[in-house]
């Protein structure tokens, strides 16, 4: 066990808050005090729930002493900032939403609530998702644990620093082209995108809603499938919720994976790819053939069309999701003079920020007439190819295992004035999201003190293939057990 | 600058990708209703430009006969039961608007 109580894991946390060494409510203050001491430097926060998470604390202090047993119970965490909380502000870290406090839960906090979780906080992100550096925030930046000078990728920024800083146990994120993975490799810590369909995205405010996914940021991969445990299931709110019930994913980790077969496709290890990124991978590579796995070098020759389909379908689907924010209903609203047509066309000016009018903009592009069938139709059909291209790939294989991102984190700045080269920061994760398999993203070593992230993908509700190879990787490495110095 | 499909390709294709101008920004600021200033629709303007160009590497993928994808999880028409259930309540319903009179939203007006 860690010697404070911020660097507990969530299964840590759990044995410690049942075996009563430890009350939910000294926990979630040594979070708070650990928020208040590294907060001003990290930045993962938008807003700070200090009286409602104590409050919690106590009613699962009271409910453990009564005999509960739910691994959530009691342990302190934190909902990226656009998960809807009732009462307690959801902002998408836009303007646009800055007052927005919804009159309901989304369904996954709904269910981390019924396990008696500790919600510390909204963690900040890419203004509406929309971004890999959470430098689209409209409030503020969230700086990288492992160098502040650094970005911590994104969307979900501020939930997988936040993991990584000790500022919560577990966060949870959302992935639309790498939110979740993405963010984990570039903080050190693990994160999951689950299946499409597979956790209910009732309550998540949508941006591309055929490629949304829920998934949790932890320590390590035994709380990744604690969490997933908690949250996936049918949702009849979400009729996109894929009609399976509830699972114990952690019966996965077993560290056998002898037999197991790996698929290495070279797409990922290429031009484009920091070499010592690749070479990283290529170390993790040989300890999963020491534990018995078969690996072997395969081809995804679509893969080179994913960045483009995707930022026709995600940008596409974004501007009919984002034209509910016309400042009659909530949200921003601005009131000057002038014509109805005219307030919602400043509502619109002054409430979205710089990346998510970029993406509008390409969106009704794409989307308008005499462009439909060129860009949306074309980039839908080549979906198919690169989803059928997966689908072969998983005949022959159990799992594919390919960085995460393509670099480790890159200094704040460096990439704000070009959205094409900012684009190309989720090469590795965007397939995932088209194809809607299931991936993670766990650390795998460090290229000049900063974590690389190795990524597996499985075929669709394969999270227990997923898991198993993670967990054995895991139990035979130290990478996870690693700390920024903050 | 540096293409798309740079990355997983050994060669580059020659681009001939027409630029925006701003006539054609401005009219798809307009389909949307987004209100822009001279700067954004000038700086946009390169900018989806440099996008919609590497856009153009997908000219090289064949798709005839391809079926198009919408959603990964193939899903029949979802149905549920017919069953009343209480509605969100007026009170949560128009807490966040931004003008209200009594129980409705107060819009400006639609039609001159």
């Amino acid at each position: 066990m860690p010697s404070n109580l911020y660097d507990l894991t969530l299964h840590e946390a759990h044995e410690l808050l049942a075996g009563r060494q430890v009350s939910s409510q000294e926990l979630t203050q040594a979070i708070l005090d650990r928020v208040e001491q590294v907060e001003p430097r990290i930045k993962a926060y938008v807003t700070v729930t200090e009286e409602i998470a104590m409050q919690q604390a106590r009613e699962a202090d009271e409910a453990i002493a009564l005999g509960e047993k739910n691994p959530l119970a009691g342990v302190p965490m934190q909902l990226k900032d656009n998960m809807c909380t009732r009462g307690v502000h959801t902002t998408c870290s836009s303007r646009m939403l800055e007052n927005f406090v919804p009159p309901y839960n989304a369904t996954v906090v709904e269910r981390l609530r019924a396990g008696l979780a500790v919600v510390v906080g909204k963690g900040n992100m890419d203004e509406f998702a929309m971004g890999s550096s959470t430098e689209n925030s409209a409030f503020f930046p969230t700086h990288n644990p492992w160098d502040l000078e650094r970005v911590p990728g994104g969307s979900s920024g501020g939930p997988a620093a936040a993991v990584a800083a000790g500022e919560c146990i577990y966060a949870i994120g959302s992935d639309t082209g790498g939110s979740i993975r993405q963010p984990a490799a570039l903080c050190g810590i693990v994160g999951m995108k689950p299946t499409y369909g597979l956790v209910s995205r009732y309550g998540l405010v949508a941006f591309a809603s055929s490629l949304d996914q829920i998934g949790p940021l932890t320590k390590d991969v035994t709380d990744s499938a604690l969490v997933l445990s908690a949250i996936a299931g049918h949702d009849p709110r979400d009729s996109t919720s894929i009609p399976q019930g509830a699972k114990d994913y952690t019966k996965a980790l077993t560290g056998d994976i002898r037999g197991l077969k790996i698929g290495v496709p070279k797409e990922y290890y290429g031009e484009g790819i920091d070499p010592q990124v690749a070479d990283t991978l290529r170390r993790a590579l040989e300890k999963l053939e020491e534990l018995g796995a078969s690996v072997e070098e395969t081809s995804l020759p679509h893969t080179r069309y994913a960045l483009a389909v995707y930022y026709i379908l995600a940008p596409s689907e974004a501007s009919a999701n984002l034209a509910r924010y016309d400042g009659v209903r909530y949200g921003y609203s601005s009131q000057e003079d002038g014509s109805m047509w005219e307030a919602m066309e400043r509502t619109k000016q002054h409430g979205f920020g710089p990346e998510v009018k970029r993406r509008i903009m390409l969106g009704t592009y794409a989307l308008s007439a005499g462009y439909y069938d060129a860009y949306y139709l074309k980039a839908q059909k080549v979906r198919t190819l690169i989803s059928r291209e997966f689908q072969e790939a998983f005949q022959k294989y159990d799992v594919l295992i390919t960085p995460t991102s393509p670099t480790v984190a890159f200094n704040l700045g460096a990439k704000v004035e070009d959205p094409v080269q900012m684009y190309l920061n989720d090469i590795c994760t965007i397939p995932v999201n088209i194809a809607g398999i299931p991936a993670m993203s766990l650390p795998a070593g460090f290229v000049d003190g900063l974590p690389v992230g190795m990524q597996i993908m499985a075929k669709p509700l394969a999270e227990e293939t997923m898991l198993r190879v993670a967990y054995a990787y895991e139990k035979a490495t130290e990478w996870h057990k690693m700390r920024p110095e903050l | 600058m540096l293409h798309w499909a740079y990355p997983f390709l050994d060669w580059y294709v020659i681009m001939t990708s027409p630029r925006l101008s701003q006539d054609e920004v401005q009219h798809i600021a307009l389909i949307y209703r987004l209100g822009l200033s001279q700067e954004e629709i000038e700086s946009l303007r390169h900018q989806l430009s440099d996008i919609l160009e590497n856009f153009q590497v997908l000219d090289q993928v064949d798709t005839s006969g391809v079926p198009p994808t919408g959603h990964s999880v193939a899903l029949e028409n979802v149905m549920r039961e017919d069953v009343a259930a209480p509605p969100m309540s007026k009170e949560d319903t128009l807490a966040n608007a931004p003008l209200r009179e009594d129980n409705y939203f107060r819009v400006k007006a639609v039609l001159d």
